[in-house]
């Protein structure tokens, strides 16, 4: 089982967080503010996997990450899940799975899109773990159900309908401040070389 | 009108959007939190809009907001709204958003069922995976029993993407509602085999979860899951089907043998690491269950750990991390083969990985011999030295003490080494672990006695050179082994070379800075130290000595009066007064030493940790139970006082009064020994605890373990010295190498002694290769004294399992065949057939797994088989013979006999007779007992075939699965059968319609109702006529409403206490041509009873009914309200105000209806086992009444069914024509009932422990059998 799936980025602001478990929204915060301090404070050249989070699950529980440019992705899951899979969910190998999946669904993804699309991010989430089990691993399969449950958005007029988007560019020009130019840039993921499966 | 329709889309246009909420908070980067309360504000306007489009804009935000830690469980109404809009979109939003905040006690998730329903049942896809998603979140114990069924149907749905989010859903509502478990169980086993990859793996998924927790129910899944293996490609199917495996065979040795071939296979063939990791780490814990008996396996570990020495040589730290982790596991069976690569570990421990070197510290505790321990330690002491951080010398510091103390101190061979390093340990700056230490220093010095001198001296150094160690004590807790110290050199003081100085260290006015507890043992032990001083001091004629003694206690315990902390203080001021009534006597020549060293003559045994719980509880003895009653409200204030005092009281007290003259304390201590003798409870330690003022301490029967030898006490005489030359311990490790190679030596020449006189007798050879374990002999005599027990203390040992645990509730027997009280609940009020037939089908889907079974017998098997064949068919007949019995009697009542219902009983019972477990069992056994491992599986099905099966009834599992395909055909025929029934029901449910409309029943009409529910009580020998709980609430031309009789309790362990709460469903039926939306539910409260309306509106709003009916359309809503008394029956009023849209106008309307609330209505049905309903009858609390009923005409089994289903009881236990009944209200009130009949009259004769609230419930069951 995955108990908890948070997304933080090298400040500890949380980028998306995903309980399997109900924890209040302050022990939530508690939570990522711990694994942020155990997280952070390692190297990026030791092992991704880490025990002692004291605030989540206990002794069977461990804490399993990556850190991709600007971004930590940490899953906390149990015994029961093979600590290798799940870093090749988290990362590549296996079936390109997570962060994969958002890089194909964003055409690149940064941080920027993480924040400003969290719910998307969620709907893709979805796609690969359901109530803290994995559901899919095939990255074909995910992309194409998460592709035709937008297309299903796209043809409902989504969530801001063709005409408030006009108006919401109008909206932009009078706003005092035109957005700044707030592109950070295309973040390479390194891919490290895990055999692959 | 117009016009505010536009200003509404203009101002929804420049709503922000969630992108603008986030640009936003990025902006006001100083003051984010009051940008956050502007924009929470705004949501709130946002969300009390009409518009959907907004309010999932609005609750959008909120789940963002939600991530940064704002509570927004205020806006949970408002999310299920958006959850229920028809549009794709906004359903989605609604449910990330539930799916973020919901949660067991979120108290609007009752409002959800319907819709998460309908969504479930959505003819579009994604709408069911969104709310599957959604709900696997979030789901209750009540979600999880009214939607299991629905679920399971979807387990079956042609969309794969539904079907592996039906299947992987299946394992929280498992968690939720374990009853569920037994009845999906053949369905998930089914989609194992699934041709869709996703689904196969989400089935795996699902029952490795739940094998993991209780792998001994799914033993029987082993030759499936075999198979799976051997011929699955999808490597996390295969991962998880491996770890399953890992967890399965400790439970079957047998299964190990079969497993390790194809393992091997896999770790020599694969190249996923990931996967070779597994199989690794499989075939050790194969290796591990078959360590007793298998001693041929060496290959076998020899390759794993060859695989994993190359894991741990790989420059990737996770692999290397993952090999010490899988190395640790097999250190515990096979030490041996894990020894021979000590330099890789010990490598390890220098690496820069912290995780990486605390994982080779796991792996030092179990290498460590007597022959390595020292050099082990000794290298840990250097990286103790070395270390940087804290938490990694915390670490060290722990392994070491772990490594020496572990199996009760087997490896250490000379105590007085260890003395010394857990002396060197206590110079470690900044360490967290001080009492760690401390307690290894009481254990040893209390439990070795040998050890008792040495430890002694080495103690008073430490007390001596206290301001070392107190130089930074605030900090750290190192200071707590002067709490060892100063405790073991007063209780052993006799072996104390220079007492005086000894007591004057603990009396130094700096003591005065240590925290309090250590202070209250100094003060203490001092007096200890006094009392043996004295005793020294009296022997010899200068009686000066001992005044000055006396003199100097005098003279420093004020300070210790004085202290703030109290135990301190009291201590102090004992013993003070104490020393001076001594001193009096000294001034008059008197002998006291004796009667002052007798306040603390005796030994203290260490007491197991266990102990008091191990305590048997003598019989008769319930702990529960009051003994005097629990003092009102008043009284408890008065006594707060002395209860603050009681908190107060020292943690470290040792019951021993000083201050009291002797006479009365002998008598005391005579009094407190009697009562010690006759007090069940309390510990008495042995024997020798009662002796503790004698003497001689009779220490002789404690228990004593091992250790025996030869070599003499050998104390260096070096005294301790503490900064110079080589440290204490590295001086005892050179020590002890030069006695081992005496003693090896010595051997030698014995052996050689011996070989000479053996080589004239028998030419036995023995071979003195390199030394052994045994050959190595502990330095000193040492006796180990075990901890003690209390006499006769329960073996039980099962106190580490955690009594919540949700997965205990999970342990079920999956091989038994259902019973047919197992059922998953089946929502029957939709006034079409559909729910119904589903159900329906979930039967028959059950049943379909399990018939090939009965279908697949073969040749060989076919006398056995014949004769089961002749046993079933009998019965068949039997019981088509009661069924036209039955159906007569059902004319009679009124009711339809439904042939369906009929049909699927018959299926069930006939499926329960071949699958019984003893079957199932020697399935498996024959399964592993093949013991040539089958490279495929179509190899496996004909040796299986071809084997001959003397014990016929064996080996169907694999026989059925190449008959899979007629399994299927039957089953399409069946479902063809299924529509032809379903089509003939609706007929007859549309005539009952027509009938229904006629009458107006107000409450519990329906003799036999209009629908039929599934009751989970009942006999399986005859099947019931259908029974609803709905009744007719009210009805107009255009609405009717039916109400289920507030019969659940939603959160039950909530509502025993305080308030409770019923929940009404009410089922809203449109029977115009028109459009009726707006519907208001208000009900007039009254004193007792209220309607729970959301915050913030007032007691007399009506409640928005949250959907609307077209034409036709029926839904249900559900009310919550709350009751006080719930012990008499009760009516409310209430009206449903709606408009009627037409195409042209649209008008108000209204209706009114009566609530009635039943004191039925505030039981739930509580299974109760019949030893505990015994004890409640006996208990004599209950008062009891009786009611007779003449005239009832119905079996007796129905009538229970009746009782059971309308009025919530469960049956205890039935004899012939007796039962026994219990239920419980919400108020936790038991009602316990005995219905007895004969002829056709019933007497009832029940007890409860509310007589107005029994006298109640008997008028309505009186009430429900004259109406029939």
């Amino acid at each position: 089982m995955i108990k908890a799936i948070l997304i933080f980025n090298n400040h500890g602001k949380p980028r998306l967080i995903r309980f399997y478990q109900y924890f209040a929204e302050d022990m939530q915060q508690q939570i990522i503010r711990e694994t942020f301090h155990l997280v952070s404070k390692r190297d990026d050249n030791v092992c991704n996997f880490l025990e002692g989070g004291s605030l989540i699950g206990g002794s069977d529980y461990k804490l399993i990450y990556r850190h991709y440019a600007t971004l930590y992705f940490v899953f906390c899951v149990d015994s029961s899940e093979s600590e290798l899979g799940i870093l090749d969910l988290i990362q590549v190998s296996c079936s390109f799975v997570f962060v994969e999946t958002l890089d194909k669904c964003f055409e690149n993804v940064c941080e920027l899109d993480l924040i400003f699309h969290m719910d998307k991010v969620h709907y893709i989430l979805q796609e690969v773990v359901m109530g803290g089990m994995v559901l899919e691993t095939n990255m074909n399969e995910i992309v194409a159900q998460v592709e035709v449950q937008n297309r299903m958005e796209k043809s409902e007029g989504g969530l801001s309908a063709a005409p408030a988007r006009a108006v919401s560019a109008v909206k932009n020009m009078n706003l005092p401040e035109i957005p700044r130019n707030i592109n950070i840039g295309d973040i390479n993921i390194k891919v490290p070389s895990l055999s692959p499966f | 009108m117009a016009l505010k329709i536009v200003k509404g889309s203009i101002d929804r246009m420049f709503d922000k959007n969630l992108q603008d909420l986030v640009r936003g908070i990025r902006n006001h980067k100083e003051d984010e939190a009051k940008y956050i309360s502007t924009c929470i504000d705004e949501i709130k306007q946002e969300l009390k809009q009409d518009n959907i489009a907004v309010k999932a804009n609005a609750v959008c935000k909120l789940t963002y907001l939600q991530m940064l830690g704002y509570d927004v469980s205020w806006a949970a109404f408002n999310i299920v709204e958006v959850m229920s809009s028809s549009k794709f979109t906004y359903k989605r939003i609604g449910y990330l958003a539930a799916s973020q905040c919901f949660h067991e006690n979120t108290d609007v998730i009752m409002l959800t069922t319907n819709q998460i329903r309908k969504d479930l049942s959505s003819p579009n896809q994604y709408d069911t995976g969104v709310a599957l998603t959604g709900l696997s979140c979030f789901v209750t114990p009540d979600l999880a029993r009214d939607l299991a069924n629905d679920i399971m149907t979807l387990m079956s749905h042609t969309k794969p993407y539904i079907r592996k989010k039906a299947v992987l859903i299946m394992y929280k509502v498992f968690l939720k509602y374990p009853e569920s478990l037994r009845p999906a169980f053949p369905r998930l086993k089914e989609k194992l085999e699934d041709p869709d990859p996703g689904v196969q793996s989400a089935a795996v998924n699902v029952i490795c979860e739940l094998a993991r927790r209780n792998p001994k129910n799914y033993l029987s899944l082993a030759p499936l899951f075999f198979k799976l293996m051997t011929s699955s490609t999808n490597n996390w199917v295969l991962i998880k089907i491996i770890k399953l495996f890992g967890a399965l065979t400790p439970l079957e040795p047998r299964l190990g043998k079969k497993l390790i071939e194809p393992l091997t296979n896999l770790i020599h063939s694969t190249s996923a690491m990931s996967l070779l990791y597994e199989c690794v780490n499989t075939v050790i814990a194969v290796l591990i269950s078959l360590s007793s008996g298998m001693p041929n396996h060496s290959a076998s570990i020899q390759l794993c750990v060859q695989k994993l020495r190359i894991l741990i040589e790989d420059s990737d730290q996770n692999l290397k991390y993952l090999g010490l982790l899988a190395m640790s596991k097999i250190l515990k069976t096979h030490p041996k083969s894990v020894q021979s690569h000590k330099d890789l570990i010990l490598q390890c421990l220098d690496d820069k990985d912290e995780s990486i070197r605390l994982r080779a510290l796991d792996l030092l505790y179990g290498m460590v011999s007597k022959k390595n321990l020292m050099e082990i330690v000794k290298k840990l002491m250097i990286h103790v030295d070395k270390a940087e951080g804290t938490t990694y010398r915390d670490e060290l510091l722990t392994k070491i003490i772990d490594i020496c103390s572990q199996s009760n101190y087997q490896y250490i061979t000379n105590f007085e080494w260890y003395i010394s390093i857990l002396v060197e340990l206590t110079r470690l700056e900044g360490t967290r672990h001080g009492h760690l230490i401390a307690s290894q220093m009481l254990d040893v010095a209390i439990r070795v006695k040998a050890i008792r001198v040495f430890a002694v001296a080495q103690m008073a150094t430490l007390l001596d050179n206290a301001h070392l160690l107190t130089g930074n004590m605030q900090r750290n807790g190192i200071c707590e082994v002067l709490y060892a110290a100063a405790w073991i050199c007063g209780e052993f003081s006799e072996h104390l070379e220079n007492p005086v100085q000894t007591l004057e260290a603990m009396l130094r006015p700096k003591v005065a800075t240590l925290p309090g507890h250590i202070q209250a043992v100094y003060v203490q032990n001092a007096a200890k130290l006094f009392a043996t001083i004295l005793k020294n001091q009296e022997g010899n004629t200068d009686s000066t000595a001992a005044q000055e003694t006396s003199q100097m206690m005098i003279d420093r315990l004020p300070l210790f009066v004085q202290s703030a902390n109290l135990e301190v203080q009291e201590r102090a001021s004992c013993i003070l007064q104490l020393v001076k009534y001594i001193q009096k006597l000294q001034q008059k020549d008197v002998e006291v030493a004796e009667e002052v060293s007798a306040l603390f003559a005796g030994e203290l045994n260490p007491v197991a940790p266990k102990a008091q719980k191990k305590v048997p509880v003598p019989e008769g003895l319930d702990l529960d139970a009051w003994i005097n009653e629990p003092p009102s409200e008043s009284e408890s204030e008065d006594e707060q006082p002395k209860a603050i005092f009681t908190k107060e009281e020292p943690k470290h007290s040792r019951p021993r009064h000083t201050e009291v003259d002797e006479k009365e304390l002998a008598r005391r201590r005579e009094a407190r020994k009697q009562e010690q003798a006759n007090n069940p409870f309390y510990i008495k330690a042995s024997p020798s605890s009662q002796k503790v003022y004698q003497e001689a301490p009779g220490v002789e029967h404690i228990p004593v373990v091992q250790i025996d030898l030869s070599v003499p006490l050998k104390v260096p005489a070096t005294t301790p010295s503490h900064p110079t030359g080589l440290p204490m311990s590295d001086q005892y490790v050179k020590l002890e190498e030069e006695r081992r190679q005496k003693e090896r030596a010595e051997k030698k020449k014995k052996e050689k002694k011996k070989r000479k006189e053996k080589r004239s007798g028998r030419g036995k050879k023995h071979d003195s290769g390199p030394e052994s374990e045994e050959d190595i002999t502990p330095a000193h005599v040492v006796d180990i004294v075990t901890e003690e027990m209390p006499e006769n203390a329960l073996p039980s040992d099962d106190d580490d399992k955690d009594p919540n645990d949700p997965h205990k509730a999970l342990d079920i027997d999956l091989d038994k065949p259902l019973a047919d009280s197992e059922k998953l609940p089946v929502r029957s009020h939709r006034a079409a057939g559909a729910p119904k037939s589903s159900a329906e089908d979930g039967e028959a889907e059950n049943a379909t797994p399990q018939e090939p079974k009965k279908k697949s017998s073969k040749e060989k098997r076919d006398k056995k088989k014949d004769k089961e064949r002749d046993r079933k068919r009998s019965k068949e007949e039997k019981k088509k013979k009661k069924h036209k019995h039955e159906e007569k009697e059902e004319d009679l009542l009124g009711g339809q006999a439904e042939e369906p219902v009929v049909q699927s009983e018959e299926t069930k019972e006939v499926e329960a007779q071949p699958t019984s477990t003893s079957a199932e069992v020697s399935d498996l056994d024959f399964w592993l007992s093949n013991a040539p491992v089958p490279s495929n599986t179509q190899e496996a099905a004909t040796v299986a075939e071809a084997a001959p099966a003397p014990e016929a009834p064996a080996g169907t599992a694999a026989d059925s699965e190449p008959e899979e395909p007629k399994d299927t055909e039957t089953e399409e025929s069946k479902s063809s059968k299924h529509k032809k029934k379903k089509q003939k029901k609706e007929k007859e449910e549309k005539e009952k319609k027509k009938k229904k409309k006629h009458h107006h029943h107000h409450h519990h009409s329906d003799g036999g109702g209009e629908e039929s529910v599934q009751n989970g009580t009942v006999e399986e020998e005859e099947p019931l006529p259908p029974m609803s709980n709905y009744c007719l609430l009210a009805e107009n031309s255009y609405i009717k409403m039916m109400m289920e009789d507030a019969d659940q309790v939603c959160d039950i362990q909530g509502n025993l206490q305080d308030g409770s709460q019923v929940v009404v469903s009410v089922i809203f039926e449109n029977k115009s041509d028109s459009f009726l939306k707006s519907m208001e539910f208000n009900v007039l409260d009254s004193l007792n009873s209220k309607l729970q309306r959301p915050e913030g509106s007032g007691p007399h709003d009506g409640l928005t009914v949250p959907f609307q009916l077209p034409p036709g359309v029926s839904n249900e809503a559900r009310f919550v309200f709350t009751v006080q008394s719930i012990v008499m029956p009760q009516k409310l009023k209430g009206t449903l105000t709606f408009i009627v849209k037409n195409e042209d106008s649209s008008t108000h309307e209204k209706l009114d209806f009566k609530l009635h609330f039943t004191c039925t209505s505030y039981l739930i049905t509580t299974p109760c086992y019949s030893d505990a309903f015994a004890k409640l009858l006996e208990s004599g609390d209950l008062k009891s009444s009786s009611v007779r009923l003449e005239g009832v005409n119905m079996p007796f089994h129905h009538l229970l069914a009746r009782i059971c289903f309308h009025h919530h009881f469960s049956v205890v236990e039935r004899i012939d024509s007796c039962a026994s009944m219990y239920s419980r209200s919400i108020q936790g009130h038991h009602v316990c009932l005995l219905v007895k009949t004969s002829g056709q009259t019933v007497s009832i004769d029940a007890k409860c422990d509310e007589p107005t609230l029994l006298g109640n419930v008997l008028d309505e069951i009186k009430q429900t059998f004259s109406q029939c």
